[in-house]
Parts: C-alpha cells; structure tokens; sequence
C-alpha cells in the first residue's frame, strides 16, 4: 500500500489512533497538539502520519498555542484538529471563543479523564461536558459530539470536520479516556467512500463578497488567506464585512443571533443518536460516550426482570436533543442519567422534562466506568417510583 | 487668490503663490482600507509611522501582497491589521504568534508578517515569542514598543524601565524590564533590529530586509505614547520623545544584545544586531523524514 494515502481495512487500534486515522481520512492536513495523557496517542499518531498524507505535524509549546495554531492553519485553509485532554481544555476555551466568533472551521478533541485540576490523568471522566457547553465566555453554540467505541472515534471525527465545514464552527469531539485507551477493531473504509462535506468557497468576486454574511443556513461562504480576497478577521464583534463595529449594539445582536441561529435552527440536522425500546418504555437510560456501552448490561438485567426500559445513546450532546427528551417525558415515568461526574447532562435532561418525568442521576467522581448493579439499582428505583403524571388520575407520591 | 471652495477644489494660489497640485489619492491607497480610517491612534502616536515604514517595505521589496498576510494581537498595534487592505487577522490578547504559525505551515506561500506591541508579543504573548524565534520559525515579527499598555489605560509593562511611573506602577516601577532584542536573539531569531519612528528611512530597509530574509525576523519599533507612557514620565509630547530619541540614540550595528537595555529616558542602542544565516523551520522540514530517515513501521 503506497505510504501516502490515509489508511484502508480493518484494524485492531485504540480509540485515539483511530481517532488520528478518521482525520487523516477526512482530509484533516494540519495538527497541532501538545502531549497530555490520555490524549498524547493522538498527537503521536499524527506525528507519524502526517508525512505520509503530505500535512503538517506539530507540537507547539502549549495548549492556547495549539488551539491558535489550529485557527490559523484553518485560514490558511487547511482542515486542522487538536486534541487534548481537561487541562489543556481549560487552557483552550478563550481561542475556542475566537474560533467561534471567527466562525473558522476545525475539529477539537477532549478525551476526558478524572478531574477536577490535574485528576487523574490516566483514567476516565466525563466532567467536560457542561465545559464544552459553556467553557468559554459569552453567547453562543456550539456542536459536541460523544464516540462509545474506537470505531465510532474514527467516525465521529470524519463527521466532526463535516460539521465543522457545513456549520463554519469548531465542533468538539468529546470522548473519553475508556474509549481513547480500549483496542478494538475499527474498519477504515476507502477514502473515495467517503462522504465529506467541502469547505464552501465564495462564488463572487472579492469586490461583491460579504465574508459574514450568512448565504446558506446562515453560514456564509469561506475564502482563506492568500486567495485574493484581503479579508479582515477580527475577534471584535463585527458587521458583515468583518469589520470592528463595536459601537453600535445591533451589530452584536445581528452577529450574535446568527452565530446562535446558525447551529441551535439546524440541531435536526446536526442531532445524532441511537435508541432501543424507547416505545413502550417505563424508564429510559439516557448516556453518552463509554457509559452508553457500560449501561447495556444492566439494561438487559432490568428486562429480565421485566422492567420496560428504553436506552438513549446520545452521539450528539450539543446542541442538546431538548426536542426528543420533551417528546419522551410525558410518556414515562423516569430518565436514568449515568454519567462519570457529578450531573451535567442530567441537568439538561432533567431541565427538558420539565417535571413531567423525574430524572435520576447516577454519577461517579471518575477514575472507572460504572459499576452494573449501581445502575441497575437507580432503573429499578424509576420503575417502582409512581410519580403524579398530568391528566392521569395517579396522585401517591411515594417517598425519594 | 483662489477662495473658499469645498475641500475636493485644488487650491491654486495661497498668498500669491501657485500651490503643487494635491493629490486626493495617498500612494500607499492600495494597501490601507480606506473605509476604514481615520484611525483610532492619538495624536503624536508612533504607530502611523510604523505602519508607513512597514507598508512603504513592502512596496520596496515589490512582495505581492495578495500573498502577505498580517496577524496581530490586542492593543492599539494590534489594530494596525485593520487598516491594511491585505488578508488580516485580529486574534486574541499574546496568541498572534501561534495563529501566524498555523497559518504559515497551511500555506507556505504566504509571507506571514505579526504585528504587535510589546505588551501583547512579550508579557502574556512571551512564551510563543521565545518558541517560535527558537524554531526559526518562517515570519517577520514587527514588535512596537512604547514602554506601556496604551489600549487600556498605561499600565505597567514588561519593557516599562526602572522607576518609571505607569497606572499600575503609581510608585515607580521596581521590576526589571525585558531587553526585546536580547530576548530575540538569545531566543534563536536570525535577524534583530531596532530602530525608533524617528528613524523612518532605516526602519524601513530594516523592514524590508526582515520581510525578505527566511526565519524568524524580529524588529522592535521604539514608538512614543505621549498620551500615557509621554505624560507621566516626563515626555508629554510626541515631539518631545521624538527629541529625546534624536538625542539619545545610538546607531551601533552588531552591538551585542546584552548591552541595549533601555533605561528610563536613557540611551537607545539601535541598529541591526543580528543577521545570521541558520536553517529556518520549514527548510528543516524539508530536509527531515525523507528518505534518510528510518521511519518506525
């Protein structure tokens, strides 16, 4: 096999090398990274892969410089990836912001590890996902991702930088240290197969082009540096020719309704997720990343013993399925929320059932997966639980 | 004597005498976003000097500048990237060195020129200052220097001299400041120069050299703030730091680094003090994970 074409077959790889291999299938020619366990694998991988595809490999001096060495190489039009674990997270949410309001193209991995601060670092989390919400300051939205398999990881970071390109936002892939570190088989298909959504270019020339003004979906079309458009990109808010406009607040609201508008009037199009037994269900375990897998068993136990409940395996975290959840509530009794921190979807489960179903978390400070009997407990506890349910006559409440 | 027409009448005569013919077109109109201007600098600032020099070195050195791209940081230097009419890129506080970075690898064809201050570039911009000058990283860093943060009100500085008053050093300054061309050079930049806006026509050439040259080139811009840094340390106008430039510059080309620090109103080494030839990143690049090197299967 030639060496300088992305990969091809079925491999026995982890989650992160994966993870480097979808972006090299994804046409994704620029990294920048900085070494932190879990995530480090990424970083390697793409140091030794990038020579044979013809991109550019580089570790930079830490993470802020990693995330700007990312935007800059989107400009430069590249499809460009970081990836990186909590702390260098946190370093990464003020250029997170830039690269959002810049409306730049890039994919950012965090594969979760325990924290909160240095944690640990070598065994798994999932305590960024509210961070990924809101890490950085101000309005905004922003697409997130969860893989459950290396398989998936190599996925989801193809239809990472699809979504990147389609919405002209960063997107984070948001996995964890379980999947990162596990080895499984992952089949690489050819790269032809592919389905991968282009950078969109302006169609006119530079005198009549509006670099933010959205065209499509509220996304306007990207033209980089060095193509003859002299483009301004500025952090500032901006008006649609990209210039500062600081002064006057129906710029902000202008840029800033269509930044949100943009991605929170497309979340059908962007929401992806997997369900089983939904229809009938008592109780439905909602989960993402490696605890959608550990909940499976436990699941199965329930229905044994003859307990209806449905699983949700939430692939798409943000923009959050508040539809679907809304949808589920009225027509159960409880949500399971698993997850390996102290609530953090659950709290956007339970805010979109509105009461009409409770939500019962089942965290974990971190360091393992779940054990099966924790969860299976807390589904037994929704089942037996009758709650009051508008327009059904049931009234007794028993104790939490 | 012609009389008071509008502004867009050419005035023939004033007093008798036939006047040149005023031209409504700056030569430099094709590279500043005339849209754009007047600009937000003060009266007496260094930075429209600074920006004439750069653009009048790159219409000297005939760059085509559809191919240069200007990244800056935040402060009043780092708005210089919007009034020039090239790609430009506004980013964050210290991080213009990191997104020039990127940029450059995507597109090497690019001449990839940061235009900051001191403040942005070397306090919380420091550390990608020193790495990318260590990699000899492919770009021409412009870095002006007027002792203070200016955008947000005068406070201290990591170049603000000893005892030097500044709004967070009401007292007088007690650290010591950074030395930018010894910072560059000790860091591995390959060409350092630094020269003040009173030195227009060497700035320039400086510029031009540092544009053409592969690898990271650095020059410092010793510019007047007479708003801030002028106002509390005994310099109240641009005039008056431009005086005190006149009189305290020394020209000493290949001075060693080491001995340039600026102390408050003393002396300014200036001049060129580095200009050596060292494999820049991306020849490195070039010549690594070829075929000479095994590769782990």
């Amino acid at each position: 096999m030639p060496d300088n074409v992305p990969l091809h077959g079925e491999f026995f790889i982890s989650g992160d090398e994966a993870c480097a291999e979808g972006a090299l299938s994804a046409g994704c020619r620029f990294f920048a990274g900085y070494p932190i366990t879990p995530a480090t694998e990424i970083a390697e991988r793409m140091a030794e892969r990038m020579p044979d595809v013809g991109g550019v490999f580089i570790q930079m001096e830490d993470e802020l410089a990693s995330m700007n060495a990312v935007l800059g190489a989107a400009w430069g039009g590249a499809k460009a990836m970081t990836a990186t674990s909590g702390p260098g997270f946190s370093l990464m949410m003020e250029n997170l912001g830039l690269g959002i309001m810049t409306e730049t193209p890039c994919v950012v991995v965090d594969v979760q590890r325990g924290g909160p601060s240095t944690g640990l670092p070598t065994l798994v989390g999932q305590g960024d996902m509210m961070q990924a919400r809101w890490g950085s300051h101000g309005s905004y939205e922003i697409i997130a991702l969860c893989p459950s398999s290396p398989q998936e990881f190599f996925d989801l970071t193809i239809e990472s930088f699809n979504l990147s390109e389609k919405y002209r936002t960063p997107v984070l892939l948001m996995a964890d240290e379980a999947v990162g570190h596990m080895t499984e088989r992952v089949v690489v298909p050819p790269v032809e197969s592919l389905q991968l959504y282009p950078r969109r270019k302006p169609t006119v020339p530079p005198e009549h082009y509006r670099p933010f003004e959205g065209d499509t979906n509220g996304v306007p079309a990207m033209a980089c540096a060095g193509e003859g458009y002299r483009l301004h990109v500025t952090g500032l808010t901006h008006d649609e020719r990209g210039y500062p406009a600081t002064s006057t607040p129906d710029t902000q609201a202008r840029l800033v309704h269509r930044l949100i508008a943009k991605i929170r009037d497309h979340r059908d199009d962007i929401l992806r997720a997997q369900s089983d037994g939904l229809d009938d269900a008592d109780v439905i375990v909602v989960a993402y990343g490696i605890t959608a897998r550990i909940a499976l068993w436990p699941i199965e136990m329930a229905r044994a013993q003859g307990i209806k409940v449905g699983w949700l395996k939430l692939i798409t975290v943000w923009p959050f399925p508040e539809d679907l959840i809304r949808a589920l509530a009225p027509r159960i009794k409880a949500f399971v929320v698993p997850e390996i921190n102290y609530g953090q979807i659950a709290l956007e489960v339970e805010r979109c059932a509105a009461g009409q179903a409770r939500t019962i978390l089942v965290p974990h400070a971190g360091g393992e997966v779940h054990e099966p009997h924790v969860i299976l407990d807390a589904i037994r506890d929704a089942a037996r639980k009758k709650t009051r349910r508008r327009g059904d006559g049931e009234t007794r409440r028993r104790g939490s | 004597m012609a009389g008071q027409g509008e502004a867009s009448e050419p005035i023939e005569r004033m007093n008798g005498h036939e006047l040149a013919e005023v031209s409504p077109h700056h030569p430099m109109d094709r590279l500043l976003r005339r849209d754009r201007l007047p600009h937000i600098w003060c009266s007496g600032c260094g930075l429209g000097t600074a920006l004439n020099c750069f653009l009048g070195a790159l219409i000297q050195t005939k760059l085509d500048s559809n191919q240069v791209a200007i990244v800056s940081g935040i402060g009043c230097s780092g708005r210089v990237a919007g009034y020039v009419a090239m790609d430009s890129f506004h980013t964050t506080h210290g991080r213009a060195i990191p997104f020039a970075t990127g940029l450059k690898l995507a597109n090497p064809k690019l001449k990839v020129v940061v235009f900051s201050g001191d403040g942005d570039l070397i306090a919380i911009g420091g550390n990608h200052f020193i790495h990318a000058a260590r990699r000899n990283m492919d770009m021409t860093v412009i870095c002006v220097n007027n002792f203070i943060y200016g955008m947000t009100g005068g406070q201290l500085a990591p170049t603000t001299p000893i005892s030097a008053r500044t709004s967070t050093s009401p007292y007088g300054n007690t650290d010591h400041p950074f030395n930018l061309v010894y910072l560059a050079a000790a860091s591995g930049a390959t060409y350092v120069a630094r020269w003040t806006t009173l030195h227009v026509r060497r700035l320039q050439r400086a510029i031009g050299e540092a544009l053409l040259k592969p690898g990271f080139s650095f020059v410092e811009i010793i510019s007047p703030c007479p708003t801030l840094y002028g106002r509390w340390n005994k310099q109240r106008s641009g005039l008056e730091q431009m005086a005190y430039y006149k009189e305290k510059s020394i020209i000493q080309h290949g001075a060693d680094p080491r001995l340039a620090d600026i102390d408050l109103n003393g002396q300014i080494v200036v001049g060129k003090f580095v200009d050596v030839e060292k494999k820049s990143y991306l020849e490195l690049q070039q010549g690594s994970g070829g075929a000479g090197v095994q590769r782990r299967r």
